[in-house]
Order: structure tokens, then C-alpha cells, then sequence
């Protein structure tokens, strides 16, 4: 729509000027490509953006624009003129509702699709999570690290610690919304050297989880293909609401930041800090940044044990 | 310490901020010598970048001597005392892209990689003072930096050169530089620059440098033009003339060979349309590319021909000519510039004399100046090139 609207209005100008009524109108020679160049902003936004609900709402404000454009129009015209304006205006205020409704609709459909987790907690349900990256590094070195399970929380952001407790056995706590803990135990029940490790909780887990991380030499001879599969079993309750709160924000950027910090710690050793987010794999921390100024050593000393 | 800031929206401040700390074991902190500020730096003070904030330290041109390294900075590679140019681009040394030589594509150097990656598609390497979508990195503008990863980056400088001779290797040198380099410039090339600002001047100088047969400047400050005339290059003055019959007449109706794009998003143009087509874009909040001089040098560029851009876009842009692109079998090269890749050899052509990057540096003033110097550089008052502060 916006796309033919657009095309239409800056391939032709004058035939859409004469049409509209307003073709005796200096300003109109300008705005009238002006609104086509908008209607193609808006196609470009709607055909690649993710967060559509926000172009269609820039459609109805540039609607708006017209009809406000259109009204002026309006004021200062008699005779033929202002009956062809009075036709195109009506036409307008019929796409804006259109475009109103779809605004409406896609910030509805947003909703909704954002948060899944929080949604399906109130029932209880599963989450199931994927990520891959490639990692300048041989599949054995890879593996090595990642076997070690008390490695998991140098990158895993919502991991407070992982403590082996046997050979295939460890113990996990991670660090749940409003100041509580989400703490269980795990083992591995496969695992394939410099291939694969899968493991999953046991006993009585505030969450079950399972997940599955295959080690794959990239094309390129010198790199790692890590792909994860992480399952949640969101339970209801409380507890569920928290932890689907908890992950359900944005759950697939915070697996993509956690293998992004995993790559750092491999290639480069540690965690990379910038002024803006300064503490390293702690991503909640992230958003909403502070500005790109260096720490005080009071915020050094409160970050330590944050 | 004292510090440029981003105060919003067509607004700098120097302010005093805390100084900067290690916070990575292959950091440096370097006490800056010289600092100079950018066309790109416009793009964020006139809010065409986001994720700034208020008090986030500008400046990403700037060197000086390192006062502190952290512990996993490798001493056969940077120690305190040694006296560096600072890349803009934060590239770690290990990852792939590093590996490939393209630094400014490191995959490793943005903590804010999810951001850029929404943006962009994949992210891109950390950029000192240039927004959280590159990584938030304090800038350069200050009375000190933190360098990350000082170990891969940053440039000795063991001769006695001047500051105003490699200051420049840190930005707007390899940048012009890398645009010849894209054009694979041959013998009886014409080369056209878009932009006759700093990049587009090195641009020139090294389209010349790599043998191209004629350069042609493009630009509507006639002291930016004249100040190409004078190094030897053939001025165009797109407010006087209509740019591609000016540039067809000047090739014998062929195009130049090769076109450089070092205008970027912020592009202006003499039509009135075309200026009030800007603001109801940015009324409407979509993408503010401005692409007109992209635009121009793919429609005059000859057949065959290849379209370099080194001009900084941010977002999405709408008429992009691909007709013209495909039908006449059109290269387009592009990219941050990989600085790392360029110092060391253009360190050797300025130590050769080849290039004299000083020739550019129209202003020098004290950081505490910095505001007045945003100004004097935005509003192309007395006419200013390039400016160099002193910390
Ligand atoms: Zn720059
Ligand atoms: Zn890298």
C-alpha cells in the first residue's frame, strides 16, 4: 500500500496533483513527492523492521499530516477543485482508519509475541531456546571449556555459579528476578568428547531444564560451530511467574549474548568491557546503560559483589 | 579530568569526568596529546546516530603516550612511555574478521554486539565515542583514554614526527585511503571524490598516490574546492554546475573510471524539495540517509566503473539507483575503514614525504574550546578544514 501509494506519487506528481485538487498550488508541487518519498519510508520500515507496530503508527501519524495538509487545502478552494479535494480527503480518512486499525492490530500482535514465556507460565508450559556461533577455535579446546562446568558462569549471564559435585554430577544456582535464587542440580546423561555434551536437572528443580551443546568444526578448518538447546520447564505458581518474567524478556538475545561472551573469553581471555556497560557478562546490567564514563570506585567496589 | 561531552542534540559540553580506569587486562590508558574532531562526530551531535547519551565522551581521532597498561598487554608489543596513534575502530586481534585484516568488523569489541546486530544484521567492531551501538566507549576527546586491546591497535611512533604529521592515521587518512584503495585505481583512471572535506582531500591525495590519471573534486565550499585546486585536483562546484555533465564533459563522455562517496548520510543539496523532503522524514522518525551523492556518482560513474563509499550511513535509505547498479554492471565497495590494516605503510609514505597530512589542519585550539570548535567546524565558518584540540 504504502509502496504503490509512494511510486504513484513520485513518478507522477502532476497527475496525482491534478486529481487531488490542489494542482494550482505552489507548496503542493513540493509536498505532494514529499508524502510519496513518506509512503515509501514507511513500505521500506514495514517490509524489514521487526517492530512493525511502530511503522504502522508512523503511518497514522503521517495520515495525519495529510489530512491536516488536505484540510488547509480545503479552506482556501471552491467549484471543481474542492469537490475533487472533498473526494480524495474522504479517501484519505479511510486509510487512516485502516492504517489506525492495523496499528492497533500490530501492537496487539506484538504484545503478545514479545513476552511468550510470561504468557505460558500462567498455564505452566516449556520454553525451548536455540543459539549457534563460530568460535576461532579447535572443537577440543571448546569442548575442554565448556566441559569444565564451573566455566559456565564467566559468560552465562544468569548463572551465579556451577559447582561440580561428581564426575557427571554438579550443582547450579542462578540468580532469579526480586532478589530471589532458582538453585539445582544437574547431570550429564550424554556426552561425546570434543562432540557434545547434553545434560538436564534432577531432584525436585524449581525449573527442570535440559540443554544440549554440539561442538561442529566450522568449513573453514580452524573454527567451531557451538550450537545450544536450551529447554525450560516453566512451571505455574509463583515461582513460575517469576522465572518466565525472568527469562522472558528478551530469552533469545540473552542466549545470543551469552554465546557472544563465550566466544570473547575464548578468543580473546576475558570478557570485553566498554565505559557503557561495565560489568562485563552481567547483561541485565547492560540496559538501560550509563553514559560512557569510567567507574568511581565506589560503583568498582558496588559492581564486585552486584 | 576535563572531557568533550554530548549534551543532547546540536549540543557539546567539556565537562569534568572521572578519569579512566584498567578494566580489561589488555587495556592501556594513554594521556592525549592531540585530538581532533570528525565529520562523523556532526553525525552524532546532529542526532542522526542513536543510543547517545548525555555525557557519553566524544572523539575517536586522538593520540599520546601510554601512562598505563593493564597486565595482559604484551610488553614486546606496548609499554608505558611509548608514544601511539589510536585506531577508531576496537578490534581484539583473534577473531575471524581480525584474522581477515577487516578490523572494523571485529567480532569481538562491541559489548552492545545485540544492538548493532538489530541495526545492521551482524554487529560491528567497538568505535571510541561514537554511540552505545558501537559499544560505549569513552572517546577520545579528553584528557585521557582507555584503550582496549592496546596490544593489537595502537601505532608506535619512534621518529621524531609531529603530531599533526600522524594524528591523522587514526581516522580520516586510512579511511580516504582505504576509498582509492576500493577503486583498484589503473594508469588512465579518472577518479571523481564526492566530498572535499578532510576524508575526501586524503581521499584525493591518494587516488593520486596509487596512479590515477585525473582527479576531480566535487563540493560546494569554494575554499574546500580551492583548497583541492591548489594540491592539484580538478574542482566542480555543484551548486555552480550540473555535476554529471560537468563530469561527462571532463571524460570525454565516458564517466570517471572511478567514484568515492565521501559524503555520507548528511549529503546536502541545493534543491528546496529536497531539503523539506529531509524534514518530514525526520518528522516521521524513519532513517535520515540523505544518499544524493551516492546517488549521483552510481548515475555518472562509467560503465564497468566502481563505486567506492567511505562515507558513514546509519540506517535504511529509499531510491537507491539500482538500475543503474545492475544495468551497467557497477561495483559498489564500502566499509569502516579497517585502520589497523593501512597505519604502518601510510606511516612509511608520510615519513617519505609522499603525503603531507598536515596540509588539511585549518584550526588548532585547546580541548576546553571544544564547543566553539564543534561550531566553528559545523557552520564551515572561517574556513575551517580540519581541527586539531590540545588536551
Ligand atoms: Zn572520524
Ligand atoms: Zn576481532
Amino acid at each position: 500500500m504504502s509502496l504503490g501509494l509512494g511510486v504513484a506519487q513520485l513518478a507522477a506528481p502532476e497527475t496525482v496533483r491534478r486529481i487531488s485538487g490542489v494542482d494550482d498550488s505552489l507548496t503542493s508541487r513540493a509536498v505532494v513527492p514529499l508524502v510519496g518519498a513518506r509512503e515509501l519510508v514507511h513500505a521500506a520500515g514495514l517490509l524489514t523492521s521487526r517492530r512493525k507496530s511502530v511503522w504502522a503508527w508512523t503511518r497514522v501519524a503521517g495520515d495525519a499530516m495529510d489530512l491536516t495538509a488536505l484540510g488547509m487545502a480545503l479552506a482556501h478552494r471552491g467549484g471543481r477543485r474542492r469537490r475533487r479535494l472533498v473526494g480524495v480527503t474522504g479517501a484519505v480518512v479511510a486509510i487512516t482508519v485502516l492504517d489506525l486499525l492495523t496499528a492497533v492490530q500490530a501492537t496487539r500482535t506484538r504484545e503478545i509475541g514479545s513476552v511468550p514465556a510470561l504468557r505460558r507460565s500462567r498455564k505452566g508450559g516449556s520454553m525451548e531456546l536455540t543459539a549457534t556461533t563460530t568460535i576461532r577455535k579447535p572443537a577440543s579446546e571448546v569442548y575442554a571449556f565448556w566441559r569444565d562446568l564451573e566455566n559456565l558462569p564467566t559468560f552465562m549471564a544468569h548463572l551465579e555459579q556451577v559447582r561440580a559435585t561428581g564426575d557427571r554430577t554438579s550443582h547450579w544456582s542462578a540468580g532469579a528476578p526480586f532478589g530471589t535464587n532458582v538453585e539445582w542440580d544437574a547431570e550429564i546423561i550424554d556426552e561425546a568428547p570434543g562432540e557434545r555434551i547434553a545434560w538436564r536437572s534432577t531432584g525436585h528443580a524449581d525449573v527442570p531444564n535440559s540443554g544440549t551443546v554440539r561442538f561442529v568444526p566450522a568449513p573453514d578448518g580452524v573454527s567451531t560451530e557451538v550450537h545450544v538447546v536450551l529447554v525450560y520447564d516453566i512451571p505455574g505458581g509463583a515461582v513460575g511467574k517469576a522465572v518466565a518474567k525472568y527469562f522472558g524478556e528478551e530469552p533469545h538475545q540473552q542466549l545470543d549474548d551469552d554465546l557472544r561472551r563465550l566466544k570473547q573469553v575464548l578468543e580473546t581471555g576475558e570478557v570485553v568491557r566498554s565505559d557503557g556497560a561495565p560489568w562485563g557478562k552481567r547483561a541485565r546490567k547492560e540496559f538501560p546503560q550509563r553514559p560512557a564514563q569510567p567507574l568511581s570506585d565506589a560503583e568498582l567496589a558496588k559492581g564486585a559483589d552486584a | 579530568m576535563r572531557a568533550n561531552t554530548w549534551a543532547g542534540r546540536n549540543k557539546v559540553e567539556v565537562r569534568d569526568v572521572p578519569d579512566p580506569k584498567i578494566l580489561n587486562k589488555r587495556d592501556a590508558i594513554v594521556r592525549i596529546t592531540s585530538t581532533a574532531i570528525c565529520g562523523s562526530d556532526l553525525h552524532l551531535v546532529n542526532g542522526y546516530v542513536p543510543t547517545m547519551q548525555d555525557g557519553d565522551v566524544m572523539g575517536h581521532e586522538f593520540m599520546g603516550e601510554v601512562i598505563e597498561v593493564g597486565p595482559g598487554v604484551d610488553p614486546d608489543r606496548l609499554r608505558v612511555g611509548d608514544r601511539v596513534v589510536v585506531p577508531f575502530p576496537i578490534a581484539c586481534g583473534a577473531c575471524a574478521a581480525c584474522a581477515a585484516e577487516m578490523y572494523s568488523c571485529c567480532e569481538n569489541s562491541n559489548p552492545n554486539a545485540g544492538i548493532a546486530e538489530k541495526m545492521f544484521g551482524h554487529p560491528v567492531a567497538g568505535i571510541f565515542g561514537y554511540s552505545h551501538l558501537t559499544g560505549g566507549f569513552a572517546g577520545g576527546q579528553a584528557q585521557y583514554a582507555r584503550v582496549p586491546f592496546a596490544d593489537v591497535g595502537p601505532l608506535k611512533i619512534e621518529s621524531d614526527l609531529s603530531d599533526e604529521q600522524v594524528l591523522f592515521l587514526s581516522d580520516i587518512l586510512p579511511t580516504g585511503y582505504m576509498g582509492a584503495e576500493m577503486c583498484d585505481i589503473r594508469p588512465s583512471d579518472v577518479v571523481a571524490v564526492w566530498g572535499a572535506g578532510p576524508v575526501g582531500q586524503f581521499a584525493m591525495d591518494s587516488a593520486r598516490v596509487l596512479g590515477a590519471a585525473k582527479v576531480i573534486a566535487i563540493d560546494k565550499e569554494p575554499y574546500r574546492l580551492e583548497m583541492a585546486e591548489r594540491a592539484g585536483y580538478t574542482p566542480v562546484n555543484f551548486e555552480e554546475v550540473d555535476v554529471r555533465s560537468r563530469l561527462l564533459e571532463l571524460t570525454g563522455g565516458r564517466g570517471p573510471d572511478k567514484c568515492i562517496d565521501a559524503v555520507g548520510l548528511e549529503a546536502t543539496h541545493g534543491s528546496a524539495h529536497i531539503a523539506a523532503y529531509d524534514r518530514v522524514k525526520q518528522a516521521v522518525r524513519s532513517e535520515t540517509e540523505r544518499p544524493h551523492a551516492l546517488r549521483q556518482a552510481i548515475m555518472s560513474c562509467r560503465s564497468g566503473g566502481v563505486v567506492s563509499v567511505i562515507g558513514v550511513y546509519g540506517g535504511l535509505m529509499d531510491k537507491f539507483p539500482a538500475g543503474a547498479w545492475m544495468n551497467r554492471a557497477l561495483t559498489l565497495r564500502t566499509g569502516q575503514c579497517h585502520v589497523q590494516r593501512y597505519m604502518k605503510p601510510l606511516l612509511q609514505r608520510i615519513e617519505r614525504g609522499e603525503i603531507d597530512p598536515t596540509r588539511i589542519i585549518t584550526h588548532t585550539m585547546p580541548l576546553d574550546e571544544a564547543e566553539r570548535g564543534f561550531d566553528i567546524f559545523k557552520n564551515k565558518q572561517d574556513n575551517c578544514e580540519k581541527i586539531v584540540l590540545k588536551p
